[in-house]
């Protein structure tokens, strides 16, 4: 695995937007402790969380308006990061501030810019629209602190042969490793298209499709958009009915739906959702496919939970670099390069190595 | 104060802006990352046989790997414009940082951008960088005489009328109140240039009942009221008498005489080094921001990172009580 960070100049997910209110939530996104909040005029204000003063997090402190109030010494900063009060003096050191980082509200999600904010464009949001716009449904939850490195996600997510094994019995099948794929990539994103033509539909899909003794025409095609963000757009449709020329009438068909923020090197936020566009007024399936994905102990999701943890644990305690790599990871090797090409444009071409003292002067 | 990493860097090239203003072209060692408008370079410079460093704006973001300063030549420098000025192209040079302690808040609904003479360093870079946001912003640069704008021709050709320039020679002066009273709700001026004129704006932003964060100044606590001149610190605690060169801060003398004092920012920002005044028989040159309008009247305090006292001498009293 590469593992050369991950690039700033980017738009993370950082909360689903029906969590942030008017409490302090406190969050470590990219190395970097973050605190949000909502605005009186119901903009999302995200600020450093650590006092201009002593570091205390300000998510410890209070809301006084749109001002975060430091809960130690009582300095005063405004949503844009500007110290608005300091104690036992008349006037405010000019030079007191957090940083503000920039935030958009889209496809549910509150997405921070960590990185230069000149360049913080909401046009860049990753595409995540399934997330919000119809004909999709679907309800998801987030993986917070989850303990692996993103890229790990990323992985688990550009190559589903895993499902085979990983999440046998509902959404795995043998169908899955027998059957050729195909990577293709633009400049930011990458796609894995697999089509398994006439199978047996493994149990998830088969119920779901309800036309049981049918074979199907299994499709999963998985789109990356770097630096974080995946959508699979998978299903069935019963064989022969021309899903794959694109008549998916006879089918049903859903999105996984990821989007991934490093939250350090070895663990991250992983907001996930499943939405579907069949049966989408039917409650009690948007409700049985989220605690499937989740709650119920051994859901798809809490599968590749325990997966990537082990993994990162095993990384962490016998690192081999690299890893070895299949045909499989043809996806996420391609994803990787364009993440670390995003990494390379925003970073000098050399690190500073050598830091030198100048002769006879003295360090401040 | 942070420990300083320096790097290596070497003057690729130098230009005169103006008759006392230079242009040094700085290429570090290694690439450096660009930096964001307000970010000040720290220079090490050698004054007579002592090393010091000094602090200089960024003119651009250094996107190309070159940081670009511009240096004026002072008759009262305390030294570093006299070497800055002294140094060839090809000179080895030490660098740290760029830092920003002045940095540029986007998304605005506005801004007002004032440079009085070499302050236009950090509000050049500011100005390109709003002009290619495309935020509403202007720019008020006043200076003495023509010969005296540095930058103002290749800024013009690059924001166009959004500057507007202002001479001592033709009896132009800068609106203050016009110019923020034009201003709307929320927008937020940058100032940087001589002492009475960020004095000014503040006066002028308070009178407006514009909230105080909006308004941005960087202190460098280099220019006051009067000129620097020499003067008498008197401690009758410690039965002390001690002489402030023209050239060296009284928070510098009072420590190489050997009186304890503590101190962060050297900028006149922080209030750490400030002590009590107990008589003074000249004009205290108050140059700090710490202390409020009303505080530096009574005369009560005074910041010795950066004020001075001119006309005669002072008699203070220090936080040492051991004897």
């Amino acid at each position: 695995m590469s593992d050369k960070g991950f690039p700033l100049n980017a738009w993370y997910a950082a909360a689903w937007d029906h969590e942030i209110g008017r409490a302090l939530t406190p969050r470590r996104i990219c190395d970097k402790d973050v605190v949000l909040y909502r605005r009186t005029d119901g903009a999302v204000a995200a600020l450093e969380d650590a006092c201009w003063h002593r570091l205390m997090p300000l998510s410890l402190g209070h809301l006084r308006g749109d001002q975060v109030m430091c809960g130690y010494h009582g300095l005063v900063f405004d949503a844009t990061g500007r110290c608005t009060f300091m104690p036992a003096q008349e006037t405010i050191n000019p030079s007191a501030c957090v940083r503000a980082f920039p935030a958009v509200e889209r496809y549910r999600l509150i997405w921070l810019w960590m990185g230069d904010p000149a360049l913080a464009d909401p046009d860049l949001v990753p595409d995540f629209h399934w997330n919000s716009d119809a004909p999709w449904v679907g309800e998801g939850g987030t993986f917070y602190s989850l303990k692996c490195n993103y890229r790990l996600v990323i992985d688990n997510l550009m190559d589903l042969t895993h499902e085979t094994y990983v999440h046998a019995g509902s959404i795995g099948d043998d169908a899955i490793t027998r059957s050729p794929f195909e990577v293709t990539h633009t400049d930011t994103c990458v796609t894995v298209e697999r089509w398994m033509e006439n199978i047996e539909p493994p149990p998830f899909w088969a119920r779901n499709l309800g036309k049981p003794g049918h074979h199907v025409d299994r499709w999963q095609i998985i789109r990356f958009e770097a630096p974080t963000v995946v959508a699979g757009d998978v299903g069935v449709a019963i064989t022969g009915t021309g899903a794959r020329q694109g008549d998916r009438s006879q089918g049903v068909n859903g999105f996984f739906l990821a989007a991934i923020t490093p939250e350090t090197a070895t663990s991250c936020h992983y907001f996930w959702n499943f939405v579907r566009s069949w049966r989408t007024d039917d409650e009690e399936l948007t409700k049985s496919l989220n605690r499937a994905h989740v709650n119920d102990g051994k859901g798809v999701y809490d599968q590749d939970h325990d997966v990537l943890e082990a993994q990162q644990r095993a990384i962490d305690r016998q690192p081999r670099q690299p890893f070895y790599n299949l045909n499989i990871d043809a996806g996420s090797l391609w994803a990787h390069r364009l993440i670390d090409g995003m990494i390379a444009r925003e970073s000098p071409s050399e690190t500073r190595t050598s830091e030198t003292k100048p002769v006879g002067v003295a360090a401040e | 104060m942070a420990p300083t990493d320096w790097l290596p860097a070497r003057l690729r090239a130098t230009r005169a802006l103006t008759p006392d203003i230079r242009l040094l072209e700085i290429e570090p060692s290694s690439r450096a990352a660009p930096a964001p408008p307000g970010s000040h370079l720290g220079v090490a410079v050698m004054i007579g046989e002592r090393p010091d460093t000094r602090s200089y704006s960024l003119i651009d973001s250094g996107v190309d790997g070159v940081y670009r300063i511009a240096v004026k030549r002072l008759p009262d420098s305390r030294g570093g414009s006299a070497y800055m000025h002294g140094l060839e192209p090809g000179a080895r040079l030490s660098i740290s940082g760029p830092r920003n302690h002045f940095g540029l808040t986007l998304g605005r609904p506005g801004y007002l951008l004032v440079a009085g003479g070499i302050g236009i360093t950090p509000l050049h870079a500011m100005a390109l960088a709003l002009h290619q946001a495309g935020a509403p912003f202007r720019l008020l640069y006043a200076a003495r005489t023509r010969q005296d704008l540095a930058l103002a021709d290749s800024l013009q050709a690059r924001i166009g009328d959004r500057l507007e320039v202002f001479l001592d020679e033709e009896k132009r002066r800068i609106d203050l109140a016009g110019a923020i009273a034009d201003l709307a709700p929320g927008a937020e001026a940058y100032i940087c240039g001589p002492f009475g004129m960020m004095e000014a704006a503040r006066r002028a932003w308070a009178e407006a009942g514009r909230p105080p964060q909006g308004l941005r100044f960087e202190t460098f606590g280099t220019g006051g009221r009067h000129a620097a001149e020499p003067f008498t610190v008197r401690i009758p605690r410690l039965s002390r008498e001690i002489e402030v060169p023209r050239n060296q801060t009284m928070l510098e003398a009072l420590e190489a005489a050997g009186i304890g004092m503590i101190h962060d920012c050297r900028r006149g920002e922080c209030g750490l080094c400030t002590v009590k005044i107990l008589e003074a028989d000249g004009t205290v040159d108050h140059r700090d921001v710490f202390f409020s309008e009303a505080q530096k009247a009574t005369n009560a305090q005074l910041c010795t990172c950066v004020s001075r006292v001119v006309g005669g001498g002072i008699t203070i009293d220090t936080a040492d009580r051991a004897g």
